[in-house]
């Protein structure tokens, strides 16, 4: 009965969210700009052809760069819109908790990326016409960033929850998720190597997006790298929880 | 029931609202008013379970909203302030995602959603997005939203702010036709309204309560409740104040304004429960006064609200 009434009531959340981004231009700015930029990337700037090789790499090494300001863009009116609207006060009086909430907005976000990143399949279908390449780690890769997607969107929501100004959401967002990625970055952590603690450079290096993308990228799907972005996520959505219930007690 | 205990609120070091506690029974329309800035709002909050009270609890029909709260939430239907409504839905997706929070599915969520813009007149409109409504559409938006799940209690502030007469009409003859089977608080700063569907007033200044009584008792603590206002013809004011004023039976007599030889004055009589109409034309008679009109004052809300709240000064003071 409980279980149901949840379900019911993420569902709910979550069709309104997504038909949200659909309802509006946003979601079609996002696809298109999002497919250009990749297509940009891979072919003028990594120059994928010259490359003569049939995989992917090239294409999925600028995923992180590209979420990286995209992702925020989509996460930031998730709670920054219902605050100055007032629609918050709507939704948080309803007879849902606010982990519903929280949990419908975020997957409607991360389906609609999910979406986003399904319409780079022409790339995949380029590649297996050029040549033969190996299906798991291109599989793998978009597993990898998928995830990686997803726990930029969990910092993209939470600092949508901090602020009624998409702007400030947005930029607060890519300056945490910059710090992820940098944080695994090999120039960074070259830097770090010559008078930092061993400790603290492997903890820098594991709170790193890019460490564990790479290694998902590879082809290997190691329960440690999905651990790491299910709890990066899960923390996220905890830290968002939070901040809305102490908004409500004010 | 809705049962109001002790609900506390600072904001920061301010005291919004201040130990206020009240009942309301299924059957009663309850109006909160106030001048703005009084707390109404914030009250209304913590009722409904938005804002967390700093002490104090809201009890709905036996949950409590602190405790209890999904249950509390249930039971209510609410209506925020300035209405606020997704503005890329349409009406009719809108109301659907809220039948669909409110637990209704499959046809009956259908049957409920057309039912509920039927009812309130929003049937031109049901597939239009929200932000291309007018004000009053969008806040009979946000009134059906409120109603979609035919809740026992009602909290809706300032529910007919932005209409046209005719939609204030409209949605509170809708609100009166719904309160016998529902216990309703709504707030306004319309007096008028007020009196027109509330069957109790509560009157709230800087976060106290401060009245809690039904709109005619209220209108008693009127100054000018009681008394009655002539017009009179051809007559000399002055000698009209001192022959009224030999009668026992008058505390005062007041001219509003004078035109020539006509005017208008007012007489307040000693005990303002007891009804002078009677008395009053029987001295003009007497005096062979010429009486253009005469009416007894009920009372004026705005003026018992003025002198409560402390704003201002009444209009008309004995």
């Amino acid at each position: 009965m409980k279980t149901k009434e949840t379900a019911n009531n993420i569902m709910a959340i979550f069709k309104r969210e997504l038909s949200g981004y659909f309802d509006s231009p946003v979601a079609y700015v996002f696809i298109v700009i999002f497919l250009l930029l990749l297509g940009f990337f891979t072919f003028y700037i990594s120059r994928f052809f010259e490359m003569g090789q049939a995989d992917l790499r090239t294409f999925f090494e600028w995923h992180p760069w590209i979420f990286l300001f995209l992702v925020p863009a989509v996460a930031m009116k998730l709670w920054a819109e219902e605050r100055r609207m007032g629609t918050m006060e709507l939704i948080l009086t309803f007879p849902v908790t606010v982990t519903e909430v929280i949990v419908g907005k975020f997957l409607a976000a991360w389906i609609f990326i999910g979406i986003a990143l399904f319409f780079t399949f022409p790339m995949v279908i380029t590649v297996s016409y050029l040549g033969e390449p190996d299906i798991g780690p291109i599989l793998c890769a978009y597993i990898g960033s998928f995830l990686s997607a997803g726990a930029f969107l969990s910092v993209g929501i939470m600092t949508s929850s901090l602020t009624r100004s998409q702007v400030i959401s947005f930029i607060v967002s890519v300056v945490i998720c910059l710090f992820f990625i940098l944080a695994g970055y090999p120039p960074v952590t070259n830097v770090l190597s010559g008078w930092a603690p061993i400790w603290l450079l492997n903890l820098i290096s594991e709170m790193g997006f890019l460490s564990h993308l790479i290694s998902i990228e590879r082809g290997v799907l190691d329960l440690r790298d999905l651990l790491y972005y299910f709890s990066v996520i899960a923390f996220m959505l905890v830290v968002n929880g939070i901040i809305i219930q102490n908004r409500r007690a004010l | 029931m809705i049962e109001v205990k002790n609900l506390t609120k600072y904001f920061g070091v301010k005291k919004v609202v201040d130990d206020i506690s009240f009942k309301v029974n299924k059957g009663e329309i309850l109006g909160f008013l106030g001048p703005n800035g009084a707390g109404k709002s914030t009250t209304m909050r913590m009722i409904t379970g938005f804002f967390a009270p700093s002490a104090g609890t809201a009890v709905i029909g036996g949950s409590d909203i602190l405790e209890d709260s999904i249950s509390a939430r249930k039971k209510i239907g609410y209506l925020p302030e300035n209405a606020p409504v997704y503005p890329d839905m349409t009406v009719w997706g809108y109301l659907d995602f809220c039948a669909q929070i409110r637990g209704f599915s499959g046809t009956n969520r259908k049957k409920r959603v057309e039912e509920t813009i039927e009812k309130c007149f929003l049937s031109e409109v049901k597939f239009q997005t929200v932000n291309t409504l007018s004000k009053g559409f969008k806040q009979r938006v946000c009134f059906a939203q409120s109603i979609i799940h035919d809740p026992e209690y009602l909290i809706l502030d300032e529910p007919t702010d932005g209409l046209d007469p005719n939609q204030k009409h409209e949605v509170r003859l809708m609100i009166q036709r719904m309160s016998m089977e529902k216990a309703i608080i709504l707030s306004t700063h319309i007096l008028e309204e007020m009196d027109a569907v509330c069957t109790r007033a509560i009157i709230i200044a800087n976060g106290q309560l401060v009245i809690d009584d039904t709109p005619s008792n209220l209108r008693k603590k009127s100054a000018v409740h009681g008394a009655v206002t002539l017009s009179l013809h051809n007559h000399d004011p002055e000698g009209f104040v001192s022959c009224i004023q030999e009668q026992d039976w008058v505390s005062s007599v007041k001219i509003l304004e004078k035109n020539g030889n006509d005017f208008k004055a007012r007489i307040f009589p000693e005990n303002n429960d007891e009804p002078v109409a009677d008395k009053v034309i029987s001295a003009m008679f007497a005096n062979n006064y010429e009486v253009k009109s005469i009416s007894v004052e009920q009372g004026r809300l705005d003026e018992v609200f003025r002198t409560i709240t402390g704003t201002g000064h009444p209009l008309s003071a004995k």
